[in-house]
């Protein structure tokens, strides 16, 4: 199911998108099936699967730390494509990551290989649009969705172009800064995600600083969905593969889900 | 980000206004004192049959060509209206300019710089905080120059609207390797007018050490116009090509994207950027200024790499044969003058020194067990 369907699904029926975020390779990768088959039972609609970076520079630390173990354990492009291969799922898989190791794999290699193991989309967090045309084109060749990013300091013309290249969904970056949760999610955002409905019909998710169900209510009053990147990456690093580690998980996911419906 | 267009526009502005120019300059002489000189090397001449002549940037005040830029940029921060400034580090030398010239502008200042730095440049440490800027440690990654980069950049994001992140190599995102360039480019125009006054002549080759790049850019950018001039970049071979460990991109790296600009970098099949190794904390970093890349894919420069043991020896053979301790950094461009080949014999060269020896004199006598 790609990102559109799930988004023309779930505004069928009134819901809002809780998208996930983990790095892959944090876990062991013959894992990686597992925890995607967990997140979605346990309430996520769609499932961001982090390639790590040796320079992940719009990472807070606990991001920062999943992609250095990640890396440290022998996480490669090519093996976490193949841990995704042999996931089963019936939501949007994509992955996110930097642009380096994207460009060194090669686009086109990068986007048909992407496909053929399964995932819908792709989000590349340095590309910016008007840097994108080689990887529209890729990505629009293999039948990838692409999502790029804008900010509260965006100026209009970027959100234009954010929202008119943007396939899958547009991600809106709560505040300026790096990833990682926060204590509340500012209120400017609601500015931004209007911003952006002005420009475009097309999905609006909210990210960067969403750890709590509170700010998964108050992000889905305005948009359409929700991303949790970091709560979730450490979950996964403090719990996985300890006894009972599994319903933390399931514990996390299902409570921010719930806070999808009460906004 | 918006915030580079912002730059670039704000840049342009204040290089095309003589205000702006007239003040940068004045404090470029009253301040850092420049003009500094262009030393004729005999003896260096005697050894190596060519004719040399130094470009004397070690005596800019705080000991390198880092306070141009810093000073350009901070003058332009001031402009901007930004009350606070970061940088990052890794010799230390641009720490210790950004943290002079927000001193002297009165302005706050944060320097991010590695833990694996901090500890081989100590000097610079103390001279930063008695200048009263905050050095944050960074302990992420590979602890060196490329992690204080990721560090700075993610303050950057975090605290754009008060902040002006002075880079101080010739890398990161647009504007910056061109506003870097211009804020250098004095080393290179001033060598140029100094050497034709004298010589009546323009050299036949300019030599500097690369490491992101900003004090050769700066020196070749003077001589661009000079078709019969060759431009050489001396890279940090470390223990050798061959070996791995080494900073030299340009000529041992592939294309790739870094900090937002696309260049020749170190990494591994996978993309991910590999640890660097150099003697120098200056040239420990693994990806370069674009405008090289540009050079070297024109053919227009040409760009070698030297060893950790040459550049040792070359900092003793200047220090013994011309009475010049020079930084670690430089001490690969002095190097390049004993590849044989490279030079023709008599060819007239100039070397840019772009920093003096003190803050390496702990590592340099370990090394040599003085």
């Amino acid at each position: 199911m790609t990102l559109s369907e799930k988004f023309s699904e779930l505004s069928g029926k009134g819901e809002k998108a809780l998208v996930c975020f983990f790095t892959a390779g944090d876990q062991p990768l013959a894992d990686l099936p597992r925890i995607v088959a967990l997140l979605e039972k346990s309430g996520a609609d769609a499932i961001e699967i982090g390639i790590p970076f040796s320079d992940p520079f719009g990472e807070g630390p606990t991001i920062q730390d999943s992609s250095q173990r990640a890396l440290e354990n022998g996480a490669s492009v090519n093996k976490i494509l193949d841990a995704i291969s042999k996931c089963q799922s019936s939501i949007p898989l994509i992955t996110m990551g930097y642009y380096n190791p994207v460009l060194r794999t090669g686009l086109d290699a990068y986007a048909q290989r992407s496909k053929a193991v399964g995932c819908t989309g792709t989000i590349i967090s340095d590309l910016i649009p008007d840097e994108a045309d080689d990887w529209d084109a890729a990505s629009g060749n293999a039948g990838l969705e692409t999502i790029y990013l804008c900010a509260p300091t965006s100026t209009d013309a970027r959100i234009d172009q954010v929202a008119k290249r943007s396939t899958g969904f547009v991600y809106a970056v709560s505040r300026t800064g790096v990833t990682g949760a926060e204590s509340a999610v500012p209120p400017e955002v609601k500015d931004l995600v209007a911003k952006v409905r002005a420009l475009t019909a097309k999905p609006v998710c909210v990210g960067f600083g969403i750890s709590k169900p509170e700010h998964v209510q108050m992000v889905c009053s305005v948009a359409d969905g929700a991303v949790v990147g970091s709560a979730l990456v450490k979950c996964l690093h403090e719990n996985w593969g300890t006894p009972g580690g599994e319903e933390k998980v399931v514990d996390l996911i299902k409570t921010l889900k719930a806070a999808t419906a009460t906004a | 980000m918006p915030a580079l267009e912002q730059l670039d526009a704000d840049f342009e502005k204040a290089w095309q206004d003589t205000a702006f120019r007239t003040e940068f300059n004045d404090l470029l002489r009253e301040y850092v004192g420049r003009p500094n000189p262009l030393t004729e090397a005999k003896r260096l001449s005697e050894d190596t049959g060519l004719h040399v002549t130094i470009k004397r940037e070690d005596l800019n005040h705080t000991g390198a060509h880092k306070i141009n830029n810093a000073l350009g940029q901070a003058l332009l921060a001031v402009r901007m209206g930004k009350k606070r400034i970061i940088a990052e580090t890794g010799a230390g030398q641009h720490g210790v300019a950004t943290a002079t010239v927000c001193a002297l502008l009165g302005l706050e200042c944060e320097v991010y710089m590695g833990e694996e730095d901090i500890e081989r440049q100590m000097l610079n440490v103390f001279r930063m905080k008695l200048l009263g800027a905050k050095v944050n440690p960074v302990s992420s990654g590979t602890k060196t120059l490329k992690d204080a980069l990721n560090e700075a950049m993610r303050d950057w994001v975090t605290n754009v609207d008060s902040t002006h992140y002075i880079i101080g190599t010739a890398a990161g995102p647009h504007p910056y390797p061109y506003m870097v360039r211009e804020f250098q480019r004095v080393i290179g125009d001033e060598a140029r007018a100094q050497y034709f006054e004298r010589y009546a002549l323009t050299p036949d080759a300019v030599i500097a050490c690369v490491g992101g790049g900003s004090n050769a850019i700066g020196f070749f950018a003077g001589f661009y116009g000079d078709d019969s001039t060759r431009m050489v970049g001396v890279e940090a071979g470390g223990r050798g090509l061959t070996s791995g460990a080494h900073a030299a991109p340009l000529t041992a790296g592939s294309p790739g994207v870094l900090h937002g600009s696309y260049s020749y970098l170190m990494q591994d099949d996978d993309g991910q950027v590999i640890g660097t190794h150099s003697v120098s904390a200056g040239l420990d970093y693994p990806g370069v200024g674009a405008e090289h890349s540009y050079l070297k894919d024109l053919g227009r420069a040409e760009y070698v790499a030297v060893t950790d043991e040459e550049a040792l020896d070359a900092l003793q053979w200047v220090a013994h044969r011309e009475g010049l301790i020079c930084a670690l950094e430089t001490a690969h461009a002095f190097a390049a003058l004993k590849i044989p080949g490279l030079f023709k014999p008599g060819e007239r060269v100039i070397v840019n020194m772009s920093g003096r020896g003190d803050k390496d004199m702990v590592t340099v006598a370990g090394l040599l067990k003085l």
